[in-house]
């Protein structure tokens, strides 16, 4: 008889868990939510409610009996929804029959991506900093992340002569997220068109995720598919969750050439099934009167920029002009404190929540996020407790 | 509409400081658009919207359509000036449909706003008919609800 011996729990894990770092945000996060009376710039989402119309909306189409499965890529008449407005705002033409995929949000849509296109070693480019998942998506894949360093001095723009000296024979595609989270970063055209040339040299799928597109505040937002030969290489991601304040309904869609779409239903159906009903009714319903729901949080968020921006400068606090999504990423590495210092002194002393830089990648030391989409009220509140605490730590 | 007008349309008290912070303007600049406004009558005046339900004011508000018959010079303004400059007319709406002014009367009972609906606003020459209908709840004044709603709680740190 063997004797046996028994492993612990965390002996079972998969060795690629342990390659995967615990989330930056997630120590903060126990903290902030210990304490109360706390402004938190901290949230990545909106501080709107979904549109009314869309709530009651969601509402009629429980009442009808939308309670079962959808097809796996998703409702027909939102998919064709979908690629009507699409082609509209961004100037890409999609099959909605065959060139769509309703997803639960952009995070399974880039997971899905990502699984579809790689192989054990593929490596994929993608700029830091980054939303917290983008990492650890490829790395859950089996594929090689390589994190390509953009900085204030650029306005946190990715460039090609930025990501040229990380191109070898096994990359396989590039990643894009902007307007950008953490940084609110934007990417005029020029730049895009450069990363176009980029991918079409190397022969690189693009796997942009546009959910900020409708937050851009200072000119019109171009996406990379829509350029000269891109839209057979681009996986384009988009959703309903910031610009239609839907985070909670975890809805998104890909758009893509059918042969990825196939790919990447292949693994919704088998780990997903179908995103929920439910949540494609209140999609369907968003996309009855787009302009008007977006117009009105574009402007709203518009002054919050301007509000957040003017006020970090007159406090000392540098920074890029955000151009969208709703973050600010100034810079407190002068003041003598790491940002994790930063964020937790001002919790402490002022009770303001941050997200410390280093959250989004290495190279997000030095720099801290605070999210505008809070109302407007606590917003003057916030900048007026950070310019008391910046007046306390700036050396004189 | 300008931002500055639907910034002062949700907050009268907004500063000037944080509306050229939100706007990209100068301080001076705002106070001056502003003053423009103001002389100009497009702004015409500034108020707290209250909850008066909450104040037991015994106090009745009446919705009153009227009916009338305008004039051969001056058509509708010139009866509804002799309307509107009765204060007890709070609001007043030339409106399309069966009627054709559409006032929000108040007054301190049923009775004062009957006596005001019988012996001044129908006895004016013009006034064809009147219907008076007595408010019974505010629900929602000027795009802000009456009841405030709990917030339903979210995350405070998210991604």
């Amino acid at each position: 008889m063997s004797t046996s011996v028994s492993r612990s729990p965390r002996e079972f894990l998969a060795d690629t868990l342990g390659q995967v770092p615990r989330s930056g945000i997630r120590d903060f996060f126990d903290i902030v939510s210990e304490m109360d009376d706390v402004i938190s710039l901290g949230v990545g989402e909106p501080g709107f409610d979904t549109p009314w119309h869309i709530r009651e909306g969601a509402v009629f189409a429980l009442e009808k009996g939308a309670t079962g499965y959808t097809s796996n890529l998703g409702l027909s008449k939102a998919r064709h929804a979908i690629a009507g407005y699409v082609n509209e705002t961004f100037g890409i033409e999609y099959d909605g029959s065959t060139e769509v995929l309703i997803t639960v949000g952009v995070s399974e849509g880039l997971d899905l991506a990502v699984r579809a296109i790689t192989n054990p070693g593929d490596e994929i480019l993608y700029h830091q900093p980054a939303y917290v998942s983008y990492g650890p998506v490829i790395q859950f894949a089996g594929g090689t992340p390589v994190s390509v360093q953009t900085t204030q001095g650029n306005g946190f723009r990715l460039t090609r002569d930025l990501l040229e000296p990380h191109v070898t024979p096994k990359t396989k595609a590039l990643m894009l997220n902007y307007p950008n989270n953490p940084t609110g970063a934007v990417l005029p055209e020029r730049e895009l068109q450069g990363l176009a040339d980029f991918a079409r040299e190397y022969d690189l799928v693009v796997i942009t995720d546009e959910i900020y597109a409708e937050l851009t505040y200072d000119g019109t937002h171009t996406s990379i598919g829509s350029l000269p030969e891109m839209r057979d290489r681009t996986i384009f991601l988009h959703g309903f969750s910031k610009a239609w304040a839907m985070t909670g309904f975890r809805i998104g869609y890909a758009c893509a050439p059918h042969d990825f779409i196939e790919a990447m239903m292949k693994i919704h159906q088998y780990t997903m099934l179908c995103a929920p009903i439910l949540s494609q009714e209140a999609a369907l319903e968003a996309l009855k009167h787009p302009k008007e729901d977006i117009e009105e949080m574009r402007s709203e968020y518009r002054k919050r920029r301007n509000l957040v921006y003017a006020s970090l400068n007159e406090m000392g606090l540098a920074q890029h002009k955000p151009g969208g999504a709703f973050y600010a990423f100034p810079h407190v590495g002068h003041l003598g404190m790491s940002s994790y210092d930063f964020a937790m002194r001002l919790l402490e002393e002022e009770k303001v929540a941050v997200v410390p830089g280093s959250a989004f990648g290495e190279c997000g030391e030095g720099y801290i996020r605070c999210s505008y989409a809070t109302g407007m009220d606590d917003l003057k509140e916030a900048m007026v407790r950070m310019a008391r605490f910046a007046g306390r730590v700036t050396p004189e | 509409m300008d931002e500055l007008l639907k910034i002062l349309k949700t907050n009268a008290l907004e500063t000037p400081e944080n509306i050229a912070r939100m706007l990209e303007l100068s301080v001076e600049e705002v106070k001056a658009k502003i003053a423009d406004y103001e002389e100009k009558g497009v702004i015409r005046g500034y108020q707290a919207i209250v909850n008066e339900d909450k104040l037991n004011l015994n106090r009745v508000t009446a919705v009153i359509e009227v009916k009338v018959t305008p004039e051969r010079e001056g058509g509708f303004n010139q009866i509804a000036h002799r309307v509107g400059m009765f204060p007890e007319v709070r609001s007043m709406y030339l409106v399309s449909g069966a009627f054709d002014f559409l006032l929000f009367v108040e007054g301190e009972n049923l009775h004062t706003v009957a006596m005001f609906v019988s012996e001044k606003l129908s006895t004016l020459e013009g006034v064809v008919s009147t219907a008076t209908h007595f408010m019974l709840k505010t629900y929602k004044h000027h795009g802000f609800l009456m009841e405030s709603q709990d917030e339903y709680e979210r995350l405070k740190i998210s991604p």
